[in-house]
This record gives C-alpha cells, sequence and structure tokens, in this order.
C-alpha cells in the first residue's frame, strides 16, 4: 500500500561525525551520495561552514539538507549585518534548532551535526534529531553510520561519564591529532558495514588559528 | 436510507476513488495536483567531454506500457549555453521550458553582456523543483542540466541533474532513469577527462544500445547534442544497429521440459 506523501523524502545515506577537544572541533563527513541501492555520485559535500567557527554536516534528505544549509547561511549573513560580527556556535545551535522546529509538521529530513568554538574558544558540538531537539556533547554521530560509531567514540575518547553529578563538559582530553586519528578509524569501520558510507571522508578542523580541510580515501564498494 | 451519491464511485479499492472518497469525507475537493505520471520520457545520458557536453536519449514517450509518442524532443537549447534533457511526465518537462523561455527572456531584456550559465540554470531548477515538492504538486521529472561557459580560467564545463524532489549534485557523467543502473556503471569505467567528440559519441552509443535492449519503455530513435561555447547544437534522429541473432532466441523451446 503507497501512501500519497511517499515520494517527498528519500534518505540519500551517509554518515556525519564531531569531536569537541579543549581548544578544537573536528567535524567529519563522508562525501558519497545515495538513492536505494545505487551511488549517484562519490564526490558531495555534506558539510557546510555556516561562520568562521562554526561548521554544520547534515545527513538524510539531501534536497532539504541543501535548502536548509542555504536557509542558515542566509540568515548568519544577515546576522552580520544586523550585528557587525559572525554568529557564534552557541547563537547558531539555537537557530539550527529554531529552524527545524519551524517545519514541525512537514519536518525537514536531516539529521545534523553542528560543531566549532564557542565564546571562549573551548570546542563545542551540537547534536539534533529531525525536528530541533539538541543538545550541547562533547562528541556526536548521525546518519546511517551512527549506530556503528557512537559506541566507539564512547569507549575511545575518554571522556568524562554523562553520568556524572554535577554534570562535566564532556570534551575529550584527547589531542587534536589523536582525534583526527580516530575519526579516521571509525569512518573506515563504519565504511565496512554501512552500505551507504565510503567512497571519501571530508575533514574540517576547526582551531583557533583558523579552519582547515583534509580529504582521505574510503572503500568505494 | 441516504441518498444514492452518484459523484462517488461505488466501493472498490483502487487509490483513485479512495482518495476522492477520503476527500469528500472530509469535505474537501478532489486533488488537483500530480498524483503519477502518465506520458513518460526514459533515460537521459550526458557527459562531459573535451570541448564541452554531450547529452542523448531515445525520442519516445509512453503512456503506461502503450509507446505512444515516437518523435519527441527531450533535448533542448537553453539561452546560450546550457542544454537541458528531461526524463520522466512530458508535459511537465514542457512547462519546465515554458519557465526557462521567462527566465531566459528576463536575462535578455536586462542586456548587461552577461548570460546565466549552466551552474546557474540548474540552481533555478534546482530551487523550482524543491518548492513544488514542498507544494505536495512536483513536476515529475529528472532533469540533466549541462553546459559550457567561458570563465576567469577558460571555458568551464558544467554538468549536473536534479529530480522531483529536489535531489541534486554534479559529476562529469549523468544518465536517469534506467540509466542509472544499466548506463552509469559503463561511464564510470570508460570515461575519461578530455574525450573527443568521436569518443564521446561511441561510449554515449554504447549506453543507449545496453538500454535498448534491456528497458522496455526505449525505442531505436536516438537524438545525441553538443554544447561547446560555439553553441548549442542537437543532431537529427538515427538509429542504432541492433543484432538479435543469437541461436538461443531462434528457438527458446527446444531445450526446454515439459509443456510450459
Amino acid at each position: 500500500m503507497s501512501r500519497r506523501g511517499d515520494w517527498v523524502y528519500e534518505n540519500n545515506g551517509g554518515t556525519c561525525v564531531a569531536i569537541a577537544g579543549a581548544d578544537y572541533c573536528v567535524i567529519a563527513a563522508d562525501t558519497r551520495l545515495s538513492v536505494g541501492y545505487s551511488i549517484l555520485t562519490r564526490d558531495h559535500s555534506k558539510i557546510c561552514e555556516l561562520a568562521d567557527k562554526c561548521v554544520l554536516a547534515s545527513s538524510g534528505f539531501q534536497g532539504d539538507i541543501k535548502a536548509l544549509h542555504k536557509n542558515l547561511a542566509a540568515r548568519e549573513l544577515l546576522y552580520q549585518h544586523q550585528h557587525n560580527k559572525r554568529m557564534s556556535c552557541p547563537a547558531m545551535a539555537q537557530l539550527l534548532s529554531n529552524t527545524l522546529y519551524y517545519k514541525r509538521f512537514f519536518p525537514y529530513y536531516a539529521f545534523n551535526v553542528l560543531g566549532g568554538l564557542d565564546s571562549e574558544g573551548k570546542g563545542c558540538v551540537f547534536t539534533y534529531d529531525a525536528v530541533g531537539s539538541y543538545e550541547r556533547t562533547g562528541y556526536s554521530a548521525q546518519g546511517t553510520g551512527s549506530t556503528l560509531i557512537m559506541p566507539v567514540l564512547d569507549n575511545q575518547l575518554k571522556s568524562p561519564s554523562p553520568l556524572l553529578l554535577p554534570a562535566r563538559d564532556a570534551v575529550t582530553p584527547l589531542s587534536e591529532t589523536e582525534a583526527i586519528d580516530l575519526v579516521k578509524d571509525v569512518f573506515a569501520s563504519a565504511t565496512e558495514r554501512d552500505i551507504y558510507t565510503g567512497d571519501k571522508l571530508e575533514i574540517v578542523v576547526v582551531n583557533k588559528a583558523g579552519t582547515r580541510r583534509e580529504y582521505i580515501d574510503l572503500r568505494k564498494d | 436510507m441516504e441518498e444514492q451519491k452518484w459523484d462517488q464511485p461505488m466501493g472498490g479499492f483502487n487509490a483513485a476513488s479512495r482518495s476522492q472518497m477520503a476527500e469528500a469525507a472530509a469535505g474537501g475537493e478532489e486533488s488537483q495536483r500530480t498524483l503519477y505520471p502518465y506520458v513518460t520520457g526514459t533515460s537521459v545520458i550526458a557527459l562531459k567531454y573535451k570541448d564541452g557536453v554531450i547529452m542523448a536519449c531515445d525520442t519516445g514517450a509512453s503512456y503506461g506500457s502503450t509507446l505512444r509518442y515516437k518523435s519527441v524532443e527531450r533535448i533542448k537549447a537553453v539561452g546560450k549555453h546550457s542544454l537541458i534533457g528531461g526524463s520522466g511526465e512530458f508535459s511537465d518537462f514542457q512547462e519546465i521550458l515554458r519557465y526557462l523561455d521567462e527566465l531566459t527572456l528576463s536575462d535578455h531584456m536586462w542586456d548587461d553582456g552577461n548570460s546565466l550559465g549552466p551552474k546557474e540554470i540548474h540552481s533555478y531548477l534546482t530551487r523550482v523543483m524543491y518548492n513544488r515538492r514542498n507544494k505536495f504538486d512536483p513536476l515529475w521529472n529528472a532533469l540533466v542540466l549541462g553546459g559550457v561557459k567561458m570563465g576567469p580560467k577558460g571555458a568551464e564545463k558544467y554538468l549536473g541533474m536534479v529530480n522531483m524532489i529536489g535531489t541534486h549534485f554534479e559529476e562529469n557523467h549523468i544518465a536517469t532513469g534506467f540509466g542509472n543502473h544499466l548506463a552509469i556503471p559503463i561511464l564510470r569505467a570508460e570515461w575519461s577527462e578530455d574525450m573527443t567528440f568521436e569518443e564521446a559519441v561511441k561510449l554515449v552509443e554504447k549506453c543507449l544500445l545496453v538500454l535498448l535492449y534491456r528497458d522496455r519503455s526505449s525505442i531505436n530513435k536516438f537524438q545525441v547534442a553538443k554544447i561547446t561555447t560555439e553553441g548549442a547544437t542537437i543532431y537529427p534522429p538515427y538509429s542504432l544497429k541492433t543484432f538479435w541473432g543469437f541461436s538461443h532466441f531462434e528457438n527458446p523451446a527446444q531445450g526446454a521440459v515439459g509443456s510450459w
């Protein structure tokens, strides 16, 4: 039985990860765009640099993702014109949540991870569901490979436990290079078992020196 | 006892009447939006080559399982720098051509020496397709947009695709519909940067032939089009040579056991 609204969404697959450290943030996503059992292209970025210290990675339905990124980039530009400064990552986090909830009854099929540096220069990661519910954490994975990656991050990042009281900041004590190596490892692992993840990995690193980008090859099968 | 409602079909379990009944029950009207495509074109293939972009498709349009129209042009030039190819609902493709006419007309009327390139047209089409999808009234097509425009670094080739819900991307080779499954593997294996026109046509013909053998809705009448910095050229339709002389086809029931 096919329902009238079935055709409005499709899942173009892919995985996004972000890890926050004491003074850096790593945001990574694969570059495969799929539909059903086909690969549409192996070279499609899921990452959008919204502000100089704020990077968004999203997986899900690409039409909605591109529209969402465009929407947020336009709002950030308006903010710059009105406030004479770029949007901070926590401010963008709230804007993203509101933007998603605005379409609560016809959602953006986008699973987002926002990463960057907060106003004190510390790494921050915000993780979302499709309708805007969000939380600041030390690390997160979203998308088709997220269930494969999250447990590994929980185990390997040596972050303070989320069960501690009083709550401790979950940023990882690992160094920038160690975090990047871990990101490469988890993506290589997710690529093995998730059919929608692979081809190439795009890594964006935000720290006080600025933003830099790296590309790593992943398995193409 | 209620009066017989003659405007509703009696009972039955088919999608059209169910939705009509649901609408009537809700006090609304029958949906006027596109629910399914009726007259459809099949695959469009395109690839970048040395001088620009080459695009090809067959000239058929089907009405369900009937090959209703056999001389339909599914590739058109847009502005000075682009070609558009459309598969899916043909009337929606014609509507898109009307939108593009308006767009290129206003672009021309600015009279500012600038003209819309393939990237801009692709972006425009993506927005149109996505916004129609948001209104639950899609243009039921998969569009291929290719072109060349002179830029600061010389002739910049562009090739992209957008589907009915707004999914879009750019690549060196594109195929829609069945082409996605049958032609893309060939293109991925045999495409290379800077092919000559003859090599590109040979590769495209190889893909079209596979589609002709394996896609039920394709016909043996194709059009190839190219776009270069000199402009768009859409070649007259022609057919490919096919071979059906396999021994297995001659007496297909020969080795069959039983009476089927």
